[in-house]
């Protein structure tokens, strides 16, 4: 499939569809009803099965401690409460992933996006030399990584274990968004554009900054939005990398908190109360750190879409 | 060689190298843009793959990675060696297999349904629902996992119980690999469908009506009409998830693991960077982490050439 494919569809998807509704209501046979039946019953347990989960975590961080260790709550809150919430919410350790994420999160995804348009604008261009190979040491590095230990020796070299540019510098560039940038901005940027540019005289640079990137607004978006979610649901390299506490990101305080304290539910603790509230807690510190991507959702969904498409782009 | 000769050969290889001059006299400021991006790629990308060569040696930090002594090949003899290496290597392949045969057709089925529907406010509600889950990280997907199929609380465990299944599926060794490929299958399956949708979008409506005229029930329209549009995007994803065979991320496996389900949960991945890291033998784990990426690599280009001489689609 190309982008122009990719483009062109849309439009034609919604003429088609007055046209394909007529005919339907024409010649739908009983099969055909017997088949739309069965559509969609699947879609509705498709619904279901991904809805159910997740309004099952938010009813259980709503209700009482006791009800959820007694395994009480279904869909709908019992003893509706909001205790849980303050419990996470004064919570130090989590308040501060919150802001080292935040911070992580935006500071990379600035790092991220200069080095990815400085990189796939001048791999854009025809003129420039060496492009084939340039564009080659891009790809390469989708298919084959250094792996692990060898990465690791090479950050521990530059000094930044232990530091918050571990999380930011070794994971900054990604072959799929420059791939992305790249094919965004031969086929969006006309060349009359450059050429008259060149007659006036304009710079590269200059272009770049005052023609390109105004240009590019909705593929500074969906790449933002990739390297920003990437960071800020990522712990691997937190993990590997920092060992002071004071540094970690939401997800490794989460992991600790809800995955590392969690016994696999042969837990014997007497404090009771304690231990009922802990359950409660985990309940609502997923829900809390998963709002802030579920308020951005909608867009991100636009987005994302947007991004698909243009990485089904064949390099 | 006469003179004429080497004057005639000379001019064109002098022009190029005049018309390289100014090139770069022109777009000197293209070059600049590239420096700091191709040194991030040169540092945290190509070093680390010539790191690969301790590999091949007997790395001690004093030593430092040229001065360690050479090792051949023991730490490869080294890992197979060891009988956990097959364990490995199954565990590694079994999990993406079944995440292969059990992820692949979901999207796909996800798509051909809501692409019939007519109905738009459902049809964008099913997508929606469904398309959120995958911006949920990692860690709080398995806490999820944790929580519902928790013994004493979770919601989900007494739904097993009426399937027959007792108890903690999460300390299950042979339960694992199911609850890692569903639950990723329950993340994804919306996320994936998006590209199958585009496609779909993109099938010439004359065909439609073509099948239409002949009397073509719908389940025969998917089959005959949908289901040959989406090919070649179904050919590149499979390409792209059998390369990606070996690959299978350290992130869910890592979490999901707990002392009773390491028989199957350890896969090659994990146990890297528990030689690596935390017992500190870099030879080795970068090794085992050698050995699976250039299996990734190989197994890549083997379906990438199959496909292309079968179906004509490729990666390149």
């Amino acid at each position: 499939m190309t982008l122009q494919t990719a483009n062109r569809a849309e439009p034609r998807t919604e003429r088609r569809r007055p046209s394909r509704r007529r005919a339907a209501r024409v010649q739908d046979t009983r099969g055909d009803r017997v088949f739309m039946v069965a559509v969609y019953l699947l879609l509705a347990t498709f619904l279901l099965v991904v809805l159910i989960p997740l309004i099952n975590i938010l009813a259980s961080s709503f209700s009482s401690p006791a009800a959820v260790s007694g395994g009480r709550v279904l869909l709908w809150p019992v003893d509706f409460t909001l205790i849980g919430y303050e419990a996470v919410l004064s919570n130090e350790a989590v308040l501060t992933g919150f802001g080292n994420s935040l911070f992580y999160t935006v500071v990379g995804t600035i790092v991220s996006i200069v080095l990815t348009v400085l990189i796939a604008y001048p791999l854009s261009r025809p003129e420039l030399m060496g492009r084939k190979v340039f564009i080659g040491g891009v790809l390469f590095t989708m298919l084959f990584s250094g792996g692990l230990i060898p990465t690791y020796m090479v950050v521990r070299a530059l000094g930044l274990l232990d530091t918050r540019w571990a999380l930011i510098l070794p994971t900054a560039i990604g072959a799929w968004q420059v791939l992305i940038a790249m094919t965004f901005f031969r086929s969006t940027i006309p060349s009359e554009l450059y050429e008259a540019a060149q007659l006036d005289g304009t710079s590269d640079a200059r272009f770049l900054w005052s023609v390109v990137l105004p240009l590019s607004k909705p593929l500074l978006a969906v790449i933002a939005l990739m390297y920003g979610i990437g960071q800020w649901n990522s712990y691997f390299n937190a993990l590997i990398y920092l060992r002071n506490e004071e540094l970690y990101p939401l997800q490794l305080v989460l992991r600790d908190l809800l995955i590392v304290n969690n016994s696999g539910g042969t837990n014997l603790a007497d404090q009771l109360a304690a231990e009922q509230m802990a359950d409660l807690m985990k309940f609502s510190l997923i829900v809390v750190s998963t709002v802030p991507l579920m308020l951005v959702y909608p867009f991100v969904a636009r987005h994302f879409n947007k991004g698909v498409m243009l990485g089904s782009v064949k390099g | 060689m006469t003179a004429a000769v080497d004057a005639r050969r000379a001019t064109p290889r002098e022009r190029r190298r005049q018309a390289r001059g100014r090139n770069l006299r022109r777009h000197w400021q293209l070059y600049l843009m590239l420096v700091l991006p191709v040194a991030f790629l040169v540092v945290f990308q190509y070093i680390p793959m010539a790191n690969n060569v301790i590999a091949f040696k007997d790395y001690n930090v004093v030593a430092g990675i040229w001065g360690s002594p050479w090792a051949g090949l023991d730490n490869f003899e080294r890992f197979f060696a060891n009988p956990v290496a097959w364990d490995l290597i199954r565990n590694t392949l079994m999990l993406s297999l079944y995440g292969l045969l059990a992820g692949f057709p979901v999207p796909i089925i996800l798509a051909l349904a809501l692409n019939e529907v007519r109905a738009r406010f459902f049809k964008r509600t099913v997508q929606m629902v469904t398309y959120a889950p995958y911006f949920i990280s990692t860690v709080i997907v398995v806490s999820m996992l944790i929580l519902v199929f928790s013994p004493r609380i979770g919601f989900l465990t007494e739904a097993l119980g009426f399937f027959g299944m007792d108890g903690n599926v999460l300390a299950d060794p042979d339960a694992f690999r199911s609850v890692y490929v569903w639950s990723d299958v329950w993340q994804t399956a919306g996320y994936s469908a998006i590209i199958y949708m585009a496609a779909l979008a993109g099938i010439d409506p004359s065909l439609y009506e073509a099948a239409r005229l002949d009397g073509a029930s719908r389940l025969r329209k998917i089959w005959h009409v949908d289901l040959p549009g989406i090919a070649p995007t179904v050919v590149v994803v499979m390409i792209l998830s059998v390369g990606n065979v070996m690959a299978i991320g350290f992130e869910k496996a890592f979490l999901l693991q707990n002392p009773l389900n390491l028989s199957q949960s350890e896969i090659i991945a994990t146990y890297t960077y528990k030689i690596g890291l935390l017992g500190a033998d870099f030879s080795l784990a970068a090794a085992v982490g050698l050995f699976n990426s250039v299996i990734n690599l190989i197994l890549l280009l083997i379906v990438n050439t199959v496909s292309k001489r079968v179906t004509g689609n490729g990666l390149w």
